[in-house]
């Protein structure tokens, strides 16, 4: 009964997105999960007070990049920071179709569905996107996460001493071309080869799944 | 939604075939189905005999090497690079994979939907031909039926909207203005003036029987050799040249330079004995083509001097040039330059005559050896000829070999002034083992035949392809006769020519800047003309000695009638007249382009479509070697 009635509590697209994480059946089996590789462009790094500005994503199933199965969605502004304008090419009222907060995400959910998450420096884009949800209180994402940061980590052979690898330096490290670099979808694209690139080298010494990869998260809670 | 990954997978795929004839919908199409997949150095995409993926794969980066196992080994058949194609024949044959596709580098590629292809083949005949093309340059036998004319339809894409006039047929007038035999020459000139033409046909129950021009009119009558009151018979050129109506431009100008005339006469069957329904002029192929290669020509039968000569042959280079740029066939090319080049030795060699002291003692034939032989001449290359002469009594035979010996170093040095370089290895007429009696002639094929050393073959191969261009056409028929005599007379000998066609086997194909060899070895330089041009002039010459042909000397035209000798492989030879006219071509885009004989090409300045356009020659030039490996046997040769 309470059961029931927490369910009632919540508009119908964030219940949607915690049934589909919760009763995903998929992530036994390396191969159907589906990745989804986001980025996000922000109005800055405060998580208080910016604003995300661009979500773009793609998806990845059994090694391959899936280009029909993207999403790029920009998002109505409120908050405004011209300098980080010169990094992100969004202007304030530029000519992309725009969208309120609220639709944006709610597209965004129905997008990602019961993917595994899969960024650059994961914690920041998620975070931004938890922050926008509490707005709409609710939150925070259910979806499990992955760190090409953190997988590098794992099967990185030098410099492993170091904590943070830029998105430059791993492109550089996996020979991935630098195309579109600051758009929301253009990284995603860089992470998902990263992604790509990454989990062959991991197959190589382990066998492939999910939860190994997971485990590279020590930081994420997901 | 907008897709920036869609957008720039559109772009990359925008410069490479099929791709690039794509409308724009059914590639963006394509480009946001794409499903982009990653390979690690030495993995494979597919191996052979497996069950076909849903997909075909597009190389985005590095290289993915083409593999078909034999008895444990693993032969490379192919390497691709950025923006090649690989294992979509399966796909849509609904067959197993014939070969293992394993990345020799690490690759990204794009695998491509072979069902959104389909649709767009049913559509899109350009692509649909692009792939059967590409089919044919992947599996071993190409030549079936149905696919004749199609194998190369890559050309056709890029020469299939330019019009050109040469094919156009041409424009006659209709209603000439005629007249009767009984009709005096006043007559006659009086109907010309009235109605202001420069020619009038004379018909006899409706059939031309000859025609006046304005040029007999002023050699004729104004010269007062004939009188005006006598017939028209007394002046008339006849007979006349007859043609059917569809001539081509191409066909009609080549007549007239080799009829040395400049008005054919059009007739309902195209013979002389059926009605005239129009007149095709010079002039009215002026109008139609600016530039006039039998202008060219009549320059060089008005030249009094070497200079003259060498500036028409500069200006042939030009209309080469121009003829190149519009996409011309290049057999029609060809013809014309060589005729302009058998028109300036002909001169070259009249001019010389006149220098000497005295008529020629005996009758002799220059022969044209080689490329120029074969009328397959595009480009300044060297002088390559001989001469024959009429055997004469001993105690003449030094004073006669005197004479032509002094008569050919006049002909060679003035060749040399109009452009042809001296030949290196000193194959000209000039040098006293090449300009020899007939009998000497025949001794020296005789021993060519019978003893076929490489160095005897080697001159086989030059000489057995000539062509006369002065002098006396018995002497050559009787030389023609004599090496097929030899040749019956010792048949082995085909075996040996046939072992030296089987030198060079083509390569496999590019990998970016370099040709992939069958050991798997790269190498930055192509040698169009002994790799791919040779074999098949090699094959050809070979196989039209072998049926006792006689007076083919141009490949084109041995393939040709090859075909009619042998119809059972006229898949295989139309596939090799296709290559060898798109090797003419290249080659003579590239002695152009870098100012040179063509023969190298620099790999580095190829584009993907250049590069596929010459991998499609490769593959009838494999075939054809087979079959001759086959039929002579050759292996155990070797």
């Amino acid at each position: 009964m309470i059961q029931f009635f927490k369910k009632k509590r919540y508009p119908k697209f964030w219940q949607e997105h915690l049934d589909k994480v919760q009763n995903s059946q998929k992530y036994s089996n390396f191969e159907n999960i589906r990745f989804v590789a986001i980025d996000t462009e922000t109005t800055g790094f405060d998580y208080e007070n910016d604003r995300i500005l661009c979500i773009g994503a793609v998806a990845i199933k059994n090694n391959k990049i899936l280009v029909s199965d993207a999403f790029e969605i920009y998002l109505k502004q409120d908050v405004f920071n011209k300098e980080t304008v010169k990094i992100h090419g969004i202007r304030k009222n530029g000519n992309e179709e725009k969208l309120s907060e609220e639709e944006a995400l709610i597209k965004f959910l129905d997008y990602l569905d019961d993917a595994v998450i899969v960024a650059h420096h994961t914690a920041f884009d998620v975070n931004m996107i938890n922050q926008a949800l509490k707005r709409l209180k609710v939150g925070p994402l259910e979806s499990k996460q992955l760190d090409t940061n953190y997988i590098h980590k794992k099967i990185a052979k030098t410099d492993t001493y170091k904590k943070i690898f830029s998105l430059e330096e791993l492109c550089e490290i996996y020979n991935v071309q630098m195309h579109d670099r600051h758009t929301a979808l253009g990284d995603a694209l860089i992470t998902a080869y990263l992604f790509l690139k990454q989990t062959a080298k991991y197959k190589k010494n382990n066998a492939l799944n999910l939860f190994d990869l997971i485990n590279t998260n020590y930081h994420l809670i997901k | 939604m907008k897709n920036t990954i869609a957008e720039r997978i559109y772009d990359f795929l925008k410069n490479f075939p099929p791709f690039d004839v794509l409308e724009k919908e059914q590639l963006f199409k394509i480009a946001s189905n794409v499903k982009v997949t990653y390979i690690e150095k030495d993995n494979f995409v597919f191996k052979q005999e497996e069950n076909p993926h849903e997909y075909f794969y597009v190389v985005k980066d590095g290289a993915i090497g083409l593999y078909r196992g034999m008895d444990n080994e693993q032969i490379l058949v192919d390497i691709c690079d950025e923006g090649d194609i690989f294992g979509l024949r399966p796909l849509i044959q609904n067959d197993l994979y014939l070969m293992s596709a394993k990345a020799t580098e690490e690759s990204v590629l794009y695998a491509v939907s072979v069902e959104i292809l389909k649709e767009i083949i049913q559509t899109n005949e350009k692509v649909k031909k692009f792939l059967i093309a590409s089919f044919s340059s992947n599996i071993k036998t190409p030549y079936a039926k149905g696919t004749n004319g199609q194998l190369f339809a890559n050309i056709e894409m890029h020469t299939s909207n330019t019009s050109f006039t040469e094919i156009q047929s041409a424009e006659f007038s209709k209603n000439p203005v005629t007249t009767l035999k009984t009709s005096t020459i006043k007559e006659a000139a009086q109907i010309m003036s009235d109605k202001r033409v420069g020619s009038i046909l004379i018909v006899e129950n409706k059939n031309p029987i000859g025609i006046i021009t304005d040029k007999d009119l002023r050699s004729k009558i104004a010269t007062g050799l004939v009188s005006i009151d006598e017939s028209v018979t007394a002046i008339m050129s006849s007979p006349v040249k007859t043609f059917k109506q569809k001539i081509t431009v191409a066909e009609a100008q080549i007549a007239m330079i080799k009829n040395k005339i400049t008005h054919l006469c059009i007739t309902k069957d195209g013979t002389t004995h059926s009605e005239l329904i129009g007149v095709l002029s010079e002039h009215d192929i002026v109008i139609l083509h600016g530039n006039n290669p039998s202008l060219l020509i009549k320059k060089i039968n008005r030249a009094k001097e070497v200079t003259a000569l060498k500036y028409i042959r500069e200006k042939t280079s030009n209309l080469l040039l121009g003829y190149i740029e519009q996409n011309i066939p290049i057999t029609f090319i060809s013809q014309i330059i060589s005729e302009i080049n058998e028109a300036i030795t002909i001169k070259a060699i009249e001019l010389s005559i006149e220098e000497m002291d005295k008529e020629p003692p005996v009758k002799f034939g220059w022969l044209a050896l080689g490329s120029q032989g074969r009328k397959e001449q595009l480009l300044m290359t060297d002088q390559d000829n001989a001469l024959v002469f009429e055997d004469v009594s001993p105690d003449k035979y030094m004073p006669t070999k005197q004479y032509f010996l002094q008569l050919a170093k006049k002909v060679t040095e003035k060749l040399n002034v109009i452009g042809f370089e001296y030949c290196p290895a000193n194959m000209m007429a000039s040098n006293p083992n090449w300009c020899l009696s007939l009998s000497e002639w025949k001794n020296q094929f005789d021993t060519w035949i019978k003893s076929p050393t490489e160095d005897a073959i080697m001159m086989c191969t030059i000489f057995f392809d000539y062509d006369l261009v002065f002098g006396d056409k018995k002497l050559v028929n009787a030389m023609s006769d004599s090496i097929y005599d030899s040749i019956n007379s010792f048949e082995i000998f085909l075996n040996f020519l046939g072992r030296n066609a089987l030198r060079n086997p083509p390569p496999i194909g590019f990998f970016r800047q370099f040709l992939v060899e069958d050991d798997g070895a790269h190498k930055d330089q192509f040698d169009i003309k002994s790799r791919a041009i040779m074999p098949l002039v090699d094959a050809a010459r070979l196989l039209i000695l072998s049926h006792n042909v006689k007076d083919k000397n141009n490949t084109i035209s041995r393939f040709k009638k090859l075909i009619k000798l042998e119809p059972k492989n006229e898949d295989l030879y139309l596939s090799c007249i296709d290559s060898f006219k798109i090797l003419l071509q290249f080659r003579t885009n590239q002695g152009l382009k870098s100012n040179d004989t063509g023969r190298y090409v620099d790999l580095n300045n190829l584009n993907k479509f250049e590069k596929l356009k010459l991998k499609g020659c490769f593959k009838p030039i494999a075939a054809i070697q087979e079959l001759l490996n086959i039929r002579y046997n050759l292996a155990q040769m070797m």
